[in-house]
């Protein structure tokens, strides 16, 4: 073969790798959420159906604190709070909490929360039957809702874990609130 | 040091052991001019990590000196000048074999201390509180988990006048210039706190040297870290990553209190009533221009 | 390796194009493009640098006394970003296009249309990137690292940023590819693979990490573009996204940058030792083999610049100890330096001057890296000056010195005149005294407690941050001086007539061309003659 035709073949290996290493860039993200949810280090907690929680045995012979804390991203006027600071709980026992939120807004707003469990080894052991993250939740003006939580920490959670804290933040869901208030345009110029 | 002090206990309204904590005042508490070194800190955790890094510096210290040794002289023996006659060899597998094994074990000396600094470091177990703290734009926010006592700490008033543009000020008339804050952390000694770190908007990071860490704040994501103080003091550090443009005006001030002052001084907030504070803490984020 | 179609319409006319633009703008020619490419370098290691003056003149002292906390931030970050994509690395692919060819004995680059435009887009790059300076809003200023949700707080600098880094990225793939497909197809008959000089073998590792790693940081920026401008939520945690993500990402290109900015600076003081000790290369192999290991090392370690992020225990463990790790091969291409100089027979003339330089000061740079890479103690140093010291201790004095002692080593050969070598010294003792002067104090400033990336600071860190000033005003001063020999070398040429082997001692390919260099390099293959190599004959 001559110069420039080793010099396109080589050229062209050379492209393929670039477009596989950008490529492999973006696969990072699903590669990263995967391993996430496998190791749990990002301290998103696993979910789990109602029947295996209840099929756990329960271990009475330990107690983990569990901590409940309750956030709004500044810039959106909603109160949310637990309604109880934190409960002692043995291993393996399914517990429901409630959060409340009050949308303070003068407007309909659609609120959505991200929750995060510290120390981020307790998520692997951390699984939630019920929970409201990440559905969209809209609240009128001034009007509040009770928000269940239900949880089960697996046995197997380290011994080194004492005290467990769940955090919710609940963020303004813009194109919801937009899409909200746009077909509560629509339905108001239909009855006019 | 004494002054200092007073700073920071006349936000606290401990009144009680003013003359307890300046007996006790730590030589860390403050950067000092031309100072050198890391502080040791006041905690267990930061004197562990002070010796790492003495070891390691020393170590370094030792192998700097060997192989600049070993230059130098070759620099000043081997020199044309000197009438030197190059050697042809290049290469002595023995020597090459030495120079690979001897780092590494050097390395496993280093890798063992750390290893056993960082494990302590990672155990939040059986903490006797969690303090929740939350980076904003640029301030900080306390929250005392369970006890609904909760506020916001910024910049000092009186560094913040001086640190404008063409303020005028002289930064040296302002005491602890850009290291006070208008209400610091108030946390007891000889307890184990735990913390729970996240942030509102952008990322920021917690740290006090005196403690002996830093933590990032992330948005979404909380990061848990612990620390036992052991005297009490007032400890200042600064937020250390880069949020925007006051990043460097957002100090952070922890006073330690001996328990029995604590238990006042929290008892005390909760009575100043949460509504107060809830105020502080529902506003949305001012911004100063 | 039989026939040689590169050189497109010179095939072995010497005479260069004629007109200015025909020369300068359409040039093919892997000398004119590597000279295009340094004065590029020089360009913007003055524009980094007067940054760089901006930062160290408002930290003079405390208080506000020259510009607004938001411009201090925006030059922090466009001097990092000038300095990594438009100083150093144009500089050693520059370097790369003039030796390569001449090294393996080729008569000029593999594919040179292709050269053209992996250079003529920089300018433009560059023009974006420095445009924000002047749009209202003002320059980027989240950090040359984009970390967002900071970075794409911005206005529209943010995507002029982002487009700008694509240019670069395609530049410096263009650039790489180049390089690889000269290497592997040009070489001359008997220029085995281990017979290459080591500037050659750094080259060709580096140019298979930018193109393993320019694309990984092209889709990290594409993220923040979607993120910011359409919607997507990759890095934002309100849409079920992780801002750490992107660190891990950016990380993951930018620990392999690092040493895409040193692996050839090893290649550049690995010619120059052996040359100025009269002495092969000690551990030629090694030395190869070592720069291979930190090339892989250096995938596996991304995460020793986020300890801080709330990493698992067992994720730190496993990114101290692979840091730790590369301490081992770079420990090994040290000591082979010193070896190469025991027993030589030693003259200081400039580029051996700062190739010593290199060794000692990149080497301190080295200990703070070993000690930035225990975890615990990580926590006290990371984010603050004590870091900033580390990577301009690598950076400066190595990267940037190893470019200086290249320019020094190899100016006579493209001249055909000698450089000013009083001045050289000159330049040489002023650099390292200033430099050390500019960011020895800054390991004292982050042990103390001062964050970097901050304009002001407590009184306490006063005194080491004026020291730190002084030394940096006196050391971009200096640098002046480094543009005059290179220009008083280049334009006036007074200096005496070079020789073509230039130095007593110096070996390689390159030193039997004439000085200057013939316009295309080799347009018959030379002969090899191993004892002719700078390593020595290595098949022993």
């Amino acid at each position: 073969m001559n110069a420039s035709g080793r010099h396109r073949v080589l050229l062209k290996r050379m492209l393929l790798t670039c477009a596989a290493s950008f490529v492999f860039c973006f696969s990072l993200i699903p590669i990263y959420t995967i391993y996430c949810e496998i190791t749990g280090i990002n301290g998103k907690t696993g979910t789990l159906s109602p029947v295996a929680a209840g099929a756990t045995t329960i271990d009475y012979s330990r107690t983990v604190k569990v901590e409940f804390d309750a956030a709004v991203k500044s810039g959106l006027d909603w109160e949310f709070r637990p309604k109880v600071a934190s409960v002692d709980v043995h291993p393996g026992d399914v517990i429901e909490v409630m959060f409340e939120a009050i949308n303070r807004e003068p407007e309909l707003i659609v609120g959505q929360a991200v929750p995060s469990v510290a120390p981020n080894r307790a998520s692997l052991y951390f699984s939630k039957t019920e929970c409201f993250c990440f559905t969209e939740q809209p609240l009128e003006a001034g009007e509040s809702k009770d928000m269940p939580v239900r949880f089960v920490i697996d046995p197997a959670i380290p011994a080194n874990v004492s005290t467990v804290t769940l955090s919710y933040v609940f963020y303004r869901n813009e194109h919801a609130t937009q899409r909200l208030a746009q077909s509560a345009a629509a339905i108001d110029n239909r009855v006019l | 040091m004494m002054q200092k002090e007073d700073m920071g206990m006349r936000k606290a309204k401990g009144g009680l052991g003013v003359a307890l904590m300046a007996l006790s005042v730590s030589a860390w508490a403050v950067p000092e001019r031309w100072q050198l070194n890391m502080t040791p800190g006041v905690t267990a955790t930061s004197q562990d990590v002070f010796q790492l890094h003495m070891l390691i510096l020393w170590i370094c210290v030792a192998i700097g000196i060997v192989v600049f040794g070993a230059m130098f002289y070759a620099m000043i023996k081997f020199r044309k000048s000197k009438g030197a006659v190059p050697a042809t060899w290049s290469h002595n597998t023995t020597a090459e074999i030495i120079w690979t094994v001897i780092p590494v074990l050097i390395l496993l000396g280093m890798a063992w201390p750390a290893t056993q600094t960082l494990v302590r470091m990672a155990d939040t177990g059986d903490a006797d509180m969690t303090v929740k703290i939350t980076g904003y734009q640029w301030k900080w926010r306390y929250e005392y988990l369970g006890e609904d006592v909760k506020f916001m700490s910024s910049l000092s008033r009186a560094a913040d006048e001086a640190r404008q543009l063409g303020s005028g000020i002289d930064p040296n008339s302002v005491e602890n210039y850009l290291l006070d804050v208008d209400r610091p952390l108030v946390v007891p000694t000889n307890t184990k706190i735990r913390f729970v770190i996240t942030a509102d908007d952008v990322i920021h990071a917690w740290w006090v040297p005196a403690l002996g860490w830093k933590q990032d704040a992330i948005p979404g994501f909380i990061n848990e870290a612990w620390t036992e103080i052991e005297e009490p003091g007032t400890y200042r550090g600064q937020c250390a990553e880069l949020c925007g443009k006051d990043h460097g005006f957002m100090p952070i001030v922890v006073v330690a209190k001996p328990r029995a002052e604590f238990d006042a001084w929290l008892a005390e907030q909760k009575a100043a009533n949460a509504p107060a504070t809830d105020a502080v803490v529902q506003a949305p984020a001012p911004t100063k221009s | 390796m039989a026939t040689y179609a590169t050189t497109d319409h010179h095939e072995d006319h010497d005479h260069k194009p004629s007109g200015f633009f025909e020369r300068w703008f359409m040039s093919t020619n892997h000398k004119d493009i590597g000279t295009l490419y340094l004065v590029f370098s020089l360009i913007m290691f003055f524009i980094g640098g007067a940054m760089a003056l901006v930062i160290r003149a408002e930290l003079f002292q405390p208080g506000l006394q020259l510009v607004e906390p938001d411009f201090f931030n925006s030059m922090t970050t466009v001097h990092a970003l000038v300095m990594i994509f438009g100083a150093v690395m144009p500089a050693f692919v520059g370097l790369a296009n003039w030796m390569i060819p001449m090294m393996v004995g080729a008569p000029d680059m593999a594919l040179p249309r292709m050269n053209n435009w992996s250079f003529w887009i920089m300018p433009f790059a560059f023009a974006l990137l420095l445009s924000t300076l002047f749009m209202e809003g003002g320059a980027p200023a989240g950090g040359w690292t984009l970390y967002p949700p900071l970075s794409i707080q911005g206005g529209n600098n943010v995507a002029f940023v982002i487009f700008a880094v694509h240019m670069m990225g395609i530049s410096s793939i263009m650039g790489a590819i180049n390089i690889i497909a000269t290497i592997l197809n040009m070489r001359a008959p008997g220029m085995d693979l281990l017979k290459m000089p080591v500037f050659v073998w750094t080259w060709l590792i580096t140019a298979f990490l930018l193109i393993a790693v320019m694309p990984v940081l092209a889709g990290a920026v594409t993220m923040l573009l979607t993120d910011k401008f359409f919607g997507t939520s990759f890095f934002s945690a309100a849409g079920g996204g992780d801002p750490v993500m992107f660190q891990h990402i950016f990380w993951f290109f930018g620990h392999p940058e690092v040493y895409i900015m040193i692996l050839p600076a090893f290649g550049i003081v690995s010619e120059i030792i052996p040359t100025f000790s009269r002495k092969p290369l000690f551990g030629y192999q090694a030395m190869v083999y070592a720069t291979a290991s930190i090339a892989f090392l250096s995938f596996i370690v991304w995460a020793h610049h986020m300890f801080t992020v709330g990493m698992p225990l067992g994720g730190q463990l496993f990114f101290m100890y692979a840091t730790m790790l590369i301490a081992v091969p770079t420990g090994v291409k040290v000591f082979n330096w010193v070896a190469t100089m025991w027993r030589g027979s030693m003259t200081f003339e400039t580029p051996m001057l700062f190739a010593v330089g290199f060794v000692i000061l990149f080497t301190i740079g080295g200990f703070s890296g070993l000690m930035l890479a225990i975890v615990p103690a990580d926590f006290q140093y990371h984010d603050t000056y004590f870091v900033v010291a580390h990577f301009h201790y690598v950076l400066v004095t190595g990267a940037i010195f190893s470019i200086m002692a290249a320019v020094y080593y190899w100016l006579p050969k493209w001249t055909g005149r000698m450089y000013n070598e009083t001045l050289g010294k000159w330049h040489f003792w002023l650099s390292t005294i200033t430099v050390n002067i500019l960011f020895f104090p800054q390991h004292f400033l982050g042990l103390a407690g001062m964050p970097r990336r901050i304009p002001d600071y407590n009184p306490a860190f006063a005194d080491f941050n004026v020291i730190s000033s002084v030394g940096g005003f006196a050391f971009g001063i200096t640098q002046l001086l480094f543009a005059w020999i290179v220009i008083d070398c280049c334009l006036r040429k007074r200096g005496a007539k070079a020789t073509s082997g230039v130095w007593e001692s110096a070996k390689g390919l390159e030193w039997t061309l004439a000085s200057p260099a013939p316009y295309h390099s080799f347009t018959t293959p030379p002969k090899i003659d191993d004892r002719m190599l700078a390593h020595g004959d290595v098949s022993h």
